[in-house]
Formats: structure tokens, sequence, C-alpha cells
């Protein structure tokens, strides 16, 4: 599985599991950019077999109803673009 | 899934969006009032359309099968309850009136869809077994699974009047 990677201030592992056609997934990138933390990103709908699967279990691991955007910072989850929940957890 | 689609160019995402917001206002819905925003969705909408065959929601992951998605096409059968409860559809590109007049700020909203383990094979449906039906009918009640609308006949129609939804998108009310 190929993350892309945002260079950027370290603040621990930052993981974005997104869609390549959802807004709030857009915008939640856009935030973590302009907050200007390093993190890995990856969208979900442009993989296929078993990157896919592997993918699905991923963020099914941090969130069961397998929505989008799941951020993951350190061990703790965000669903959605939450930005008050996302700018509190990167400090 | 086809991946060779060309990338919908602004053009075609000013057709579709100024047919959904006519559909829409002639069914009483309303598209968000943020034109970039909703134009953002209309891409992704014409991408999956390309990509899937069906206008799988763009807020959405799709599994690339018709009938396991029928739920999450768009208008998605949970448009109606979000609206309801939050004012916005899951992807907030339908709002609701408050919203329109800036009364209320769409947001991000939980994901009402159960995961596909928990899914009945037609989720909203709530229609009575036909065998149940209290008083004998010349014709059967069908009912949008998106809308709502009911209608008695036949069979159900090919395009819901109201919201556009397809024939499949239909469950057998009464």
């Amino acid at each position: 599985m190929n993350f892309e990677h945002v260079a950027g201030k370290e603040r621990g592992k930052i993981t974005l599991y997104a869609l390549s056609t959802c807004i709030w997934c857009k915008r939640t990138r856009e935030l973590l950019t302009a907050l200007g933390v390093s993190f890995d990103y990856i969208y979900v709908d442009l993989l296929k077999g078993e990157d896919r699967t592997k993918a699905i279990e991923q963020v099914k691991h941090y969130n069961p109803s397998t929505s989008f955007p799941t951020l993951v910072i350190g061990d703790k989850s965000i669903v959605g673009f939450r930005e008050k929940e996302i700018r509190e957890a990167i400090g | 899934m086809n991946e060779n689609f060309s990338e919908p160019n602004d053009s075609e995402v000013d057709e579709l969006y100024a047919r959904l917001d006519r559909e829409a206002k002639q069914g009483g819905y309303f598209l968000n009032p943020d034109v970039e925003f909703v134009k953002g969705l209309v891409r992704g909408l014409l991408i999956n359309e390309r990509r899937y065959g069906y206008r799988a929601c763009p807020c959405r992951l799709a599994a690339d099968d018709k009938q396991q998605d029928l739920d999450i096409i768009c208008p998605c059968y949970y448009r109606d309850a979000d609206l309801s409860e939050f004012g916005a559809c899951y992807c907030a590109l339908y709002v609701s009136a408050a919203v329109l007049k800036g009364e209320k700020e769409p947001s991000c909203i939980p994901e009402r869809r159960q995961p596909f383990m928990g899914r009945a094979a037609k989720p909203g449906s709530s229609g009575a077994s036909p065998d149940a039906a209290p008083v004998k009918l010349s014709v059967p009640v069908w009912r949008c699974l998106v809308c709502g609308y009911l209608c008695g006949r036949e069979r159900p129609p090919e395009v819901c009047p109201i919201c556009k939804a397809g024939r499949e998108r239909f469950e057998r009310f009464i």
C-alpha cells in the first residue's frame, strides 16, 4: 500500500484514510496541510485487490462504520471533518 | 470498475449541477447554496458514474456492485432522515430550508448507513408484507425508498416523479 507523504512539522504519526471524490476528505487534507504537520494519506477508493481489502481492514479497526475521512493521530482516531477536534489533537 | 475514463470537464459539471438544482427544486429539496462546494461533489458523482456505472455517493466507499450500492446512489436512502435531523445530507449536497436561509450551518454528520454485515438487503425498508394487506387492493402500493413517494399501480414507475430514483429503488409497501 502506497501512502502519499506530506512533509511538515513532526507531531507523531498522522494517517488520513480518504476518498478521492469526497469533499470532507479534501477539507481534512487541506486543514492538515495548512497546519503544516507531517502526515500520510491514502485514497481507499483508488486501491484495488489486496491493498483495498487491507486498507478497509485498517479503517475498520479505528472506525467500525468504515466511513471517510478517518484520521488517525497516534492512537486516537477522528471520524469526519471535525476541525476543532483535529486542531486540538494536533496541538 | 472502469479505470480508463476521462475526467469530467467543467461544462459537464455545470450541466449536471443545473439539472440537479432544477430537479431538487421541483421535488421540494434544496442544493447547498455554496456552489463551488456542490460542484466539487457533482464532479465526484460524474467520476463515480464513469467508474461504477451509477452515481454512487462521492463521500462513501462504493462496492462496485449496483445491488449492494442501491442505497447510496445519489440521492441516497438516508437523505431525508439526515435532512430532518441535521439539516443536510451526509455529503451536504442537499440542505434543509433553514440551512439554505443561513439560519443553520451544515457540518460533518455521523454515518447513518449500517456497515455491510449489519445491513438489510433493502436498507430503510419498512414495507408491509404483501400478505398482510389489511384490505384487498385493486393494485399494489409502491414506495420510493429515496423520498417516500407512494403510488398505486401494477409496477413501480420507471423513474420516481419526485426524486428521479430508478424503478429498482422502489419497494412494495402494501
